[in-house]
């Protein structure tokens, strides 16, 4: 028996929410960073999926996911970088603490 | 290359010039030789042009050029005088030569102050030669945007203060401008075609009526915040109090005529039915600027307070004649236009050497300083004496030649507006002979005032010339006169039409 | 003919000359160029008069000439400022007057002001004011009139406050241009109204007798008089103002702070008779348009007249006698000219009126300077300081005489044959206004004495020197403008002047030049009596009419309304208001409408708050929303 598309579907949605929940609640940096991934990988099985299911012969959809978790891993490199700098300085990785550009 | 262009182009390489050099003497030459250059060149073009007239060319604006600039907004770069750009023209050249002098010893920062006031006079020169509203404009910000710095910066008192006021209420006012002159512009061509930004090409066509009731007000109260319109007018006693002396001088002396003249140029010229209609309004605000700028001048202490409010006073006197709508209270208005140009640049620069002194400006502080700066003192009653009236000075022809002027109007309501307008004359004696009094007459107040020295050679100059252009005015006024009157020609032409 | 124009041209060179140069030159040097120039133009002058006089004439009457004129300002294609020249008998007359006076001033003051600081400058302004006055008389329009009437203003101004370190002479100074220069708003409103219906600022087209320009203002009126009647009224507020009549009157004493020979030339003899001037030159407008003004100015007259003569009764600084004098005397020749009928010899009052400025200006010039020797000689100005003096200033003595006899109307002297004229003409105008007049040339005759005897005899006052007499510079021009007060009398002066320009034979009514000699010569006894020697009658009479006497001596207290209207009501009440008004009303609400707009800011800046997280959570709000939104409709 083949797995029906809305499974996934429903799993990368609530992987969706649930990094949404994160980033807006969590007040740690690096809790934050790990929502934003989890939304990327939301994104990325949506894409494997409709392409498995709706394209299937075309590898469009798993190029743009490895070319999108290549990004991610890029792009958490230079986040944590900040994150340990902006920790050198502050003693802490708390957002509410990062206003100084605000005034 | 268009004889006109250099009023702009020398401002533009005097500015550059300021960035590339660094030694003080250098950049004393550097104004000094551009300043001149611009002087003479605004006497030239003024025999060039009286040369013109005479020889029987009668065009609206001589010397013009016309170079398209953006072509979708049918944006040109057009350029063109008549007399009362020459006379314009003339009065600013003569300023900013004076202002260069006046600003001699600037400090701090004196490359930056000249690069900031050379830009300055790029918009001066560049609005009064402009025939195209977009390039009008354009350079009316570029003469306002400079003000904050050098006010700002360079300022006394509370100069932050004064200077973000000014440049507030003076973008308000071209705030308002910008949608006048953009409601020109889409109602230029009310027969369909090419919409035009060029002012001779719209004064052509008729805008429509619903459009100028619009449009005319917030272009007249555009000008007119500049021009210390009541109730617009409280910039101008903070402002000039706070600014440079070479600053107050460009500001009150040329800067405020780019309200008078935009009025005309734009205002009237562009939408004479309005014109015409609403003038009643206008009149009555700029009736109450001349009696209530001078009786607020009694009251003042500080010298650049009184000055300030005596040209709300003035200033007032130029629109109020613009508003008489005919062609000799307008003349009168162009007249006064150059004459409290001179006058309150003058008065600006004595008060500035007086306060480099004597280090206050208060006139309670001050007395007797005729007997320890007799020049400077002499100076200052002639300036005082111009500004109430005397003949044989500026302020006399203008003056009367808005009183009769405006007493022509065959209109009752106009007529007792312009008695009114009249007692300012006294009122203006009150003021300057009070100030003159406390300040020059009398016994000495202060025993450290003995030790202060007269005015050194580069004071001297800058105040014999402006002396010498009031007196000049008010000896053989009939060939300026003359040459305004024609010019307005036109635009009397388009209101009585 | 051109050559007139160098009357006004010469003075002015010197003022430009001395005004640049003045500080590089010696004192003397700059007093002899003004002076020399002074004569130049006084003989230019004379051989203008007489020249105009012997050759203007046809069919008997005086022609005017316009010799020099060209535009200098031009309004419109009807009204055009012209400065030219324009010779009338009366401005003829007028040119003698102001040079010969003018020269004396300038020969006086090389020994009066001699080692004060600023000689140059004084000249430079007596300069000035001569080329200015001069510039007044020869005005062939309105306006040209205006332009050099503001120049003796300011002329005056300079001259009064020429001690600029005293400050009652700067108050004194700022009093004077003030209140002139409030009776010259009306004279420009005048002209303004003038101008505006009959489309001329030209004396000889307003005094053709060409009476169809007036047609137009004629029928319009204006708050019940007609606007010709109020452009008269206006323009005579303009003459009252420098003329001194009241109420405008309060300047003239304080500006005796000026120096002495100033008060002689501008205060006594020239610029103040400027009103009289004006009224004679536009006099066909006055009598034949608007009569009613022409009376208004004669009762004004009157009354200042009486005023001045109560008032001077009771001063005490010699100065201010002549001052309050001067202003009776102009009171009448205002009467004259308000009472005279035109042509012929309806014109008595006309030709009298101008005949006494001519005398006038010679005795009252006489009495200031020689006021000015005394004062010279005593450094006061104070009655009580003098005293005694004919023994030390035999000349000045003499000479002072000279002038009250002829300022009191006793013949052989010249005030006697204008007042007469004056008197006669007031009588056959109305004979209670005749008889008034009298009463105060009596008064007149009675208040010149109380100085004389005040000043030459009685108990002589301590002094630290021994007054002695003034150097020849000064007392030169003292025998000269005597012996001109002495002859001036039997000049033929109707054959020069008169209203319409034809001969005018004087000829003396018995009756009324009996009745003004009796009147004076009262005076004289009466002044002899009480102030020859010590005499308790002053006091007591003091003591009768305190309150009378009280006010006389403060002048009726119209300074103080002055200064009550000025300082309390325009300074205090009107310009403290608006300044205040405009600080915190009209700056307050721009400076509101920034603080709005501030906290405006202040209040939307709390929702940027920089944290991305809270955007996100609105972003996602919104979007919710939004899909919400597009899923039920």
């Amino acid at each position: 028996m083949e797995i029906q598309m809305q499974y996934y579907l429903l799993v990368s949605t609530v992987m969706f929410f649930a990094g949404v929940y994160g980033f807006v609640t969590r007040r740690n940096l690096i809790a934050i960073l790990l929502s934003i991934e989890l939304i990327l990988n939301a994104v990325n099985i949506n894409f494997a999926v409709f392409n498995r299911y709706l394209f299937p012969g075309q590898m469009e959809g798993l190029f743009f996911s490895i070319f999108s978790i290549a990004i991610a891993a890029a792009e958490t490199a230079v986040a944590i970088a900040i994150i340990v700098n902006i920790y050198r300085n502050l003693k802490n990785i708390e957002v509410k603490n990062l206003d100084e550009l605000k005034d | 290359m268009n004889f006109l262009s250099l009023f702009v182009l020398i401002p533009v390489l005097m500015t550059c010039a300021m960035f590339l050099l660094k030694d003080i003497r250098r950049i004393r030459a550097v104004m000094v030789t551009g300043a001149s250059l611009l002087l003479v060149l605004a006497v030239t073009l003024t025999v060039m042009f009286l040369g013109q007239r005479s020889a029987g060319n009668d065009a609206e604006m001589l010397f013009t050029a016309d170079v398209l600039w953006f072509a979708p907004l049918n944006i040109h770069y057009s350029v063109g005088v008549d007399g009362i750009s020459v006379a314009m023209l003339l009065l600013s050249s003569i300023i900013v030569f004076t202002g260069v002098f006046a600003s001699w010893k600037m400090s701090p920062l004196p490359r930056e102050f000249f690069a900031w006031y050379s830009l300055l006079s790029i918009g001066v020169f560049g609005f009064f030669i402009s025939t195209d509203l977009f390039t009008m404009f354009l350079f009316y910000e570029v003469a306002l945007i400079p003000m904050y710095l050098l006010i700002g910066v360079w300022g006394t008192g509370r100069k932050e203060y004064s200077a973000m006021k000014l440049t507030l209420m003076l973008m308000g006012g071209s705030a308002l401008l910008l949608v006048g002159i953009l409601g020109i512009y889409f109602h230029s061509a009310p027969e369909g075609g090419q919409l035009s930004m060029n002012i001779l090409e719209i004064s052509k066509n008729t805008i429509p009526m619903n459009a100028q009731y619009l449009f005319f007000p917030l272009t007249f109260v555009g000008f007119g915040v500049l021009g210390a319109m009541f109730p617009f007018h409280t910039w101008s006693p903070d402002g000039h109090a706070s600014a440079p002396t070479a600053v107050s001088m460009l500001h009150a002396g040329v800067l405020m005529k780019l309200g008078g003249y935009g009025c005309f140029r734009v205002a009237i010229y562009l939408m004479p039915e309005a014109a015409n209609e609403l003038s009643w309004i206008f009149l009555i605000l700029t009736g109450i600027s001349v009696v209530y700028g001078a009786f607020s001048a009694i009251k003042q202490t500080d010298l650049k307070y009184i000055n300030a409010y005596s040209s709300v006073s003035h200033c007032g006197l130029v629109l109020f004649a613009i508003l008489m709508l005919n062609q000799t209270a307008m003349t009168g208005a162009v007249l006064q236009m150059l004459s409290h140009g001179l006058m309150t640049a003058l008065f600006f620069a004595l008060i500035g050497m007086i306060y480099g002194r004597t280090h206050t400006r208060d006139i309670r502080e001050m007395g007797g300083l005729m007997k320890i700066m007799p020049f400077l003192s002499v100076c200052f009653v002639i300036a005082g004496l111009a500004s109430l009236g005397l003949p044989g000075l500026s302020g006399f022809v203008a003056e009367m030649t808005v009183f009769v002027g405006s007493f022509e109007h065959t209109d009752t309501f106009h007529r007792v507006f312009t008695i009114i307008a009249c007692s300012s004359i006294v009122i203006t004696a009150v003021y300057i002979l009070r100030m003159v009094g406390k300040v020059f007459y009398g016994a000495v107040q202060n025993k450290d005032h003995l030790a202060l020295t007269d005015a050194v050679w580069f004071e001297r100059l800058s105040v014999i010339v402006l002396i010498v252009a009031i007196a000049g005015l008010g000896m053989a006024p009939l060939w300026v006169s003359d040459m305004i009157h024609e010019s307005l020609a036109p635009i009397i032409e388009q209101l009585i039409k | 003919m051109e050559y007139t124009i160098l009357i006004v041209l010469l003075p002015m060179l010197t003022f430009i000359v001395l005004g640049l140069l003045g500080m590089k030159l010696k004192a003397c040097t700059s007093g002899l160029i003004g002076t020399l120039s002074m004569a130049v133009t006084t003989v230019i002058s004379y051989a203008t008069a007489w020249i105009y006089f012997t050759g203007a004439r046809v069919d008997g009457v005086y022609q005017k000439w316009v010799p020099f004129n060209i535009e200098w300002l031009r309004f419109t294609d009807t009204l055009h400022i012209d400065l030219g020249v324009l010779l009338d008998p009366i401005s003829a007359m007028m040119l003698i007057v102001i040079t010969t006076v003018s020269l004396m001033v300038h020969i006086y003051s090389l020994g009066y002001m001699k080692g004060e600081r600023g000689f140059e400058r004084y000249y430079a302004f007596l300069s000035l004011f001569s080329c200015s006055m001069l510039g007044l008389v020869l005005a062939t329009n309105i306006f040209q009139m205006y332009i050099f009437w503001e120049l003796v203003g300011v002329s005056s101004y300079l001259l009064i406050g020429f001690y600029y370190t005293k400050p009652e002479a700067i108050a004194a100074s700022k009093k004077a241009f003030i209140v002139t220069r409030f009776a010259d708003l009306g004279f420009l409103i005048g002209i303004l109204l003038l101008s505006f219906f009959t489309q001329t600022f030209d004396f000889g087209v307003l005094t053709s007798g060409d009476r169809s320009i007036f047609t137009q203002a004629a029928g319009t009126t204006f708050m019940g008089c007609s606007v010709l009647a109020w452009a008269t009224a206006l323009i005579f507020v303009g003459g009252a103002g420098k003329s001194a009549m009241f109420p405008l009157h309060i300047w003239l004493p304080d500006a005796m702070e000026g120096p002495t020979p100033v008060s002689a030339l501008i205060h006594a003899a020239t610029m103040v008779v400027a009103g009289v001037y004006l009224v004679a030159r536009l006099f066909p407008v006055y009598y034949f348009e608007t009569p009613e003004v022409l009376h208004g100015v004669a009762y004004l007259g009157a009354f200042t007249s009486l005023f001045a003569a109560v008032i001077a009764c009771v001063q005490t600084d010699i100065k201010r006698v002549l001052a309050f004098s001067t202003i009776s005397q102009i009171g009448f020749m205002m009467v004259a000219l308000g009472v005279s009928g035109y042509g012929g010899h309806n014109g008595t009052g006309y030709m009298a009126g101008m005949f006494h400025l001519f005398t006038h200006a010679m005795f009252k010039a006489l009495l200031f300077l020689g006021a000015g020797a005394i004062i010279h000689a005593v450094h006061s100005n104070e009655m009580s300081h003098m005293g005694g003096l004919r023994k030390q200033l035999p000349i000045t003595h003499i000479t002072f005489l000279i002038a009250c006899l002829a300022i009191a109307g006793i013949p052989p002297f010249s005030g006697f044959f204008s007042k007469d004229e004056i008197l006669a003409a007031t009588f056959s105008f109305a004979p209670a206004m005749g008889w008034i007049m009298s009463f105060i040339a009596g008064l007149t005759a009675f208040y010149m004495f109380r100085l004389y005897y005040n000043i030459f005899w009685g108990t002589p006052a301590e002094h630290e020197h021994e007054p002695h007499e003034a150097p020849a510079s000064m007392t030169t021009p003292l025998i000269i403008l005597a012996a001109v007060t002495c002859v001036a009398g039997f000049i033929p002066f109707g054959k020069f002047v008169s209203s319409d320009g034809a001969d005018y034979i004087i000829h003396l009514e018995a009756s009324v030049a009996i009745t003004s000699v009796v009147i004076a010569l009262i005076g004289i006894a009466v002044a002899t009596v009480f102030y020859r020697k010590k005499s308790s009658i002053p006091d007591r009479l003091e003591q009768t009419f305190n309150g009378l006497h009280n006010a006389a001596k403060h002048r009726f207290y119209i300074d103080e309304v002055y200064l009550f209207i000025t300082k309390r009501i325009i300074f205090n009440g009107i310009s403290r208001s608006i300044a205040w008004f405009d600080r915190h009303v009209i700056d307050g609400a721009m400076n509101g409408l920034a603080f709005v707009t501030n906290k405006m800011s202040f209040a939307i800046r709390g929702l940027q708050s920089g944290q991305i997280q809270q955007y996100l959570l609105v972003f996602l709000a919104g979007l919710l929303l939004i899909t919400l939104l597009v899923l039920v409709c």
